[in-house]
């Protein structure tokens, strides 16, 4: 098969790796121009961890010829390398002899978080003013009067100018954006507050009143925007961590053209009938129809299959299938657009629909809250007005009410709460993708978990090794270790220290297995038509019909029977969420015997096998209708649509990009244990939100009577203010501290090592 | 009120000025590895001391 034979040269460059590198092409689609011949790439690089790390990166890349420089970024685990010329610096493979596995990151998603500054920013002048303010409020509750006092009033209008406009920015165009459409959110109650405060503490201060709530106004943003921030900080961490991890779509293929010319295109630019050649290790972009070669592919993303298909031309394959062991030339038969990865797209946005009705605790609050207020502070204008006729002195208490009741403690107590077990969330490997997320996992009454890649690892494991003649399984280590199918790698990962067999010739044939020749006889590792070829099928019963042989000459020595691997911590994690009054069911694509076996194992309620993308979502919203709210787990493209449909879903980090951006959740550990841990910490949080927002209303209770029989100086609206919203923050962080104790330290032990795995795996 | 005249603008300016340093820092790009700054203290420069 001549047309394959440029495949081949590239897949030689990948053999030692166990993973998919990127080529230089696909780097250099990825890279982009600084101008003036300068490149600047940017590889996620998840095993990062110390200062040696970096040194150790920094110097390295820094050598490789065309380097301009190098820069490891800890926070991230990034490295932004710059380089010059036409040829890309092979600083992947550097990486990987330091013993990093590096991925390439999106340069188009690499945008600065303009958010994130814009609000550092706010906070910081918020800060000062409100420290500024405070100093000369403190001076003026101490006793300065008269044109001393008048003074301090005049400057504290000046500093609150810059905080009220740069800093309460924020909150008027959030409070504007959803008066506009009509709702009601936390800002509307804190924009009128601030306002009113600052208004007529500048009305007072021209008319040498005696109370001023400048320091009130700007204190009140200061607070808000620091649980502000501290949620988005924790928001874009997890955005960024699931970002970081390693793109699991083709990016781009080789093209090969009428006059034999090769081409790398991005995925967007090919076309049906244009020849792809596909290296063994790389993901088919398009869908396709095998053109020549034959190999082994792996569907477990697309379909939930758990074993490899072999392949052969006029087979056809979808895109995001592996291609695993040998060179294939396609022809694609769709565009990208048009290819399975797209049509899930379009299901996925047909399933959203039931979380997009979700509406957040506070902003469920808020639409009760802010009108009660609001109708407060004018009854108590108008009664004050009817009692006494004096409306500065209405206006004064009614704006005191505002005051009093403006949201300092209900603003922060749900952000802080969620912030806190965020924090937690992620110290064990999970991430959330925003707060919601945690309200929805603490309602759910149902558990859908995928089986293939989530309750499994998707890879096989050996489970007869034990009945294997030692020496003969040492052989088929030495074979197994030339090739990168899963059953090879699963034989080589056994027996993987002392492969000392010398083989002649080593050849693996795609779709069948590896064959060797050593003193004398032939050794064949693969399917048992094609290795035991002198065997007859009936003869050989004490090994089975089909599966994997070691074969001598021709003559059957060993069978290898292989099961796919659970998740570490599948039969407990289980377990537990039935002991939190869940119900768990299995959907698959894959057959109804390898669904029983898992199913009976792992003690799971109840199970469908054989579905296709669509029957997941049937199945979930056939589970909403009568009412469970359910929570889906899931990895491959082909539980996408169901991940969305979903009330809320966790899928893992080695899932699909696609899947990782239709999940609530993603947890980076290999332990499925997350899912229970994550289910804990949400319900915890929901309790202290829950709390929380009663200590806010108690306080309200408390103060309001107060401020409306128009006792509230500054001073008290000060305290109370400060009281509340500490009493709110130190509630929150109780989560923090329950429980914290054994499964954190065992789990950072086994950080790094995970995390490696992770990065092999995937 | 005299002393007041110019302590209350020092006392700003400095504020100010503090204010100023932590917005250069920010845009200056110092905050952007808070991890890295702290495990780059333990890195030895290859400074060449041969003067």
């Amino acid at each position: 098969m001549s047309c394959c034979a440029p495949g081949a040269e590239m897949a030689l460059d990948l053999v030692n790796t166990g993973s998919v590198l990127p080529s230089t092409q696909e780097i250099r689609l990825a890279s982009r121009s600084l101008g003036d011949d300068l490149r600047q790439t940017d590889l996620s690089v998840p095993t990062v961890h110390c200062a040696a790390c970096i040194q150790a990166i920094e110097t390295a890349l820094g050598k490789l010829e065309n380097v301009e420089d190098a820069r490891v970024n800890l926070s991230t685990k990034r490295v932004a390398v710059r380089w010059r010329g036409n040829e890309v610096p092979p600083f992947v493979a550097a990486l990987g002899r330091l013993g990093y596995q590096a991925h390439l990151f999106e340069a188009d998603t690499d945008a600065k978080d303009k958010v994130l500054s814009e609000l550092i920013r706010a906070v910081a002048v918020a800060g000062f003013a409100a420290g500024n303010i405070m100093l000369l409020s403190v001076s003026v509750w101490s006793g300065a009067d008269g044109a001393t006092r008048d003074l301090f009033h005049w400057v504290s209008a000046l500093i609150a100018i810059p905080a009220l406009a740069f800093a309460g920015g924020i909150f008027f165009k959030s409070a504007w954006n959803a008066l506009r459409h009509g709702r009601m959110n936390m800002d509307v109650p804190i924009a009128v507050g601030v306002s009113l405060a600052y208004a007529m503490s500048l009305y007072e201060t021209v008319t040498h009143g005696d109370h001023a709530y400048f320091d009130a106004s700007v204190s009140l943003l200061f607070f808000l925007l620091i649980g502000r921030t501290l949620d988005h900080v924790m928001r874009e961490r997890a955005r960024t961590a699931v970002k970081g991890l390693s793109q699991l779509a083709a990016r781009g293929a080789m093209v090969l053209r009428g006059d034999g010319a090769r081409d790398y295109l991005p995925v967007g630019e090919i076309e049906p009938g244009m020849q792809l050649l596909i290296a063994a290790g790389e993901r088919i972009p398009v869908d396709g129809k095998i053109a020549c070669g034959t190999s082994d592919v792996d569907c477990s993303l697309v379909s939930g299959e758990s074993t490899p298909r072999s392949v052969s031309p006029e087979d056809t394959v979808q895109a995001g299938v592996l291609n695993l062991t040998g060179p294939l030339t396609i022809e694609a038969t769709a565009a990208a657009k048009d290819s399975f990865l797209a049509e899930m797209v379009r299901l996925m946005e047909a399933a959203e629909g039931g979380r997009a009705h979700y509406r957040r605790i506070a902003d469920r609050v808020s639409a009760l809250y802010a009108p009660v207020v609001h109708l407060t502070a004018f009854v108590t204008f108008v009664g004050w007005m009817a009692a006494t006729g004096d409306w500065h002195r209405a206006m004064t208490i009614a704006i005191a009410v505002l005051i009093i009741t403006c949201p300092c403690a209900l603003g922060l107590a749900v952000p802080i709460v969620q912030v806190v077990a965020a924090r937690r969330l992620f110290e064990n490997g999970i991430m959330v993708k925003d707060g919601s997320a945690m309200e929805r996992l603490a309602t759910i009454d149902t558990a859908v978990f995928d089986k293939t890649g989530t309750l499994t690892l998707g890879q096989p494991r050996l489970v007869n090794a034990a009945s294997i003649d030692p020496a003969m399984l040492e052989i088929a280590a030495g074979l197994a270790a030339h090739s990168r199918h899963p059953y090879s790698k699963a034989i080589a990962g056994l027996a993987a220290s002392s492969s000392q067999n010398k083989f002649d010739k080593v050849t693996e044939h795609p779709g069948f297995g590896i064959e060797a020749t050593a003193a004398g006889s032939i050794w064949r590792l693969g399917r048992r038509g094609w290795a035991g070829w002198k065997a007859r099928t009936g003869g050989e019963g004490r090994h089975g019909y089909g599966g994997t042989v070691l074969t001598e000459n021709g003559m059957i020595v060993a069978s290898f029977v292989f099961e796919d691997a659970l998740r570490v911590g599948a039969r407990t994690a289980i377990d537990q969420l039935h002991n939190a009054g869940l119900c768990v069911e299995m959907l698959s694509g894959d057959t109804a015997k390898a669904c029983s076996e898992v199913a009976d194992v792992l003690g799971v309620d109840d199970f469908v096998p054989c579905l296709l993308p669509s029957g997941k979502v049937e199945r979930i919203e056939t589970l909403a209708r009568d009412g469970h709210k359910v929570l889906m787990v899931g990895d491959g493209l082909n539980d996408t649509p169901a991940l969305s449909a979903a009330h809320v879903s966790i899928a893992p980090a080695t899932a699909a990009d696609i899947g990782r951006n239709a999940a609530d959740f993603v947890f980076l550990r290999e332990s499925l244990l997350a899912v229970p841990l994550a289910l804990d910490v949400s319900r915890k949080a929901g309790h202290l939100i829950r709390q929380n927002i009663a200590i806010a209303i108690v306080y309200n209770a408390v103060a309001v009577p107060i401020a409306i029989l128009g006792h509230v100086t500054p001073l008290i609206a000060a305290i109370a203010m400060s009281a509340s919203s500490l009493l709110v923050i130190g509630n929150a962080l109780r989560l923090q501290n329950s429980r914290q104790s054994s499964p954190a330290k065992n789990v950072r032990r086994d950080r790094r090592s995970d995390i490696t795995k992770l990065a092999q795996s995937s | 009120m005299t002393t007041l005249a110019y302590l209350i603008p020092v006392a700003l300016f400095l504020g100010a000025l503090g204010l100023g340093g932590f917005l250069w820092a920010l845009k200056s790009g110092q905050y952007e590895d808070l991890d890295g700054a702290a495990e780059r203290v333990l890195i030895d420069r290859e400074d060449k001391l041969d003067c």
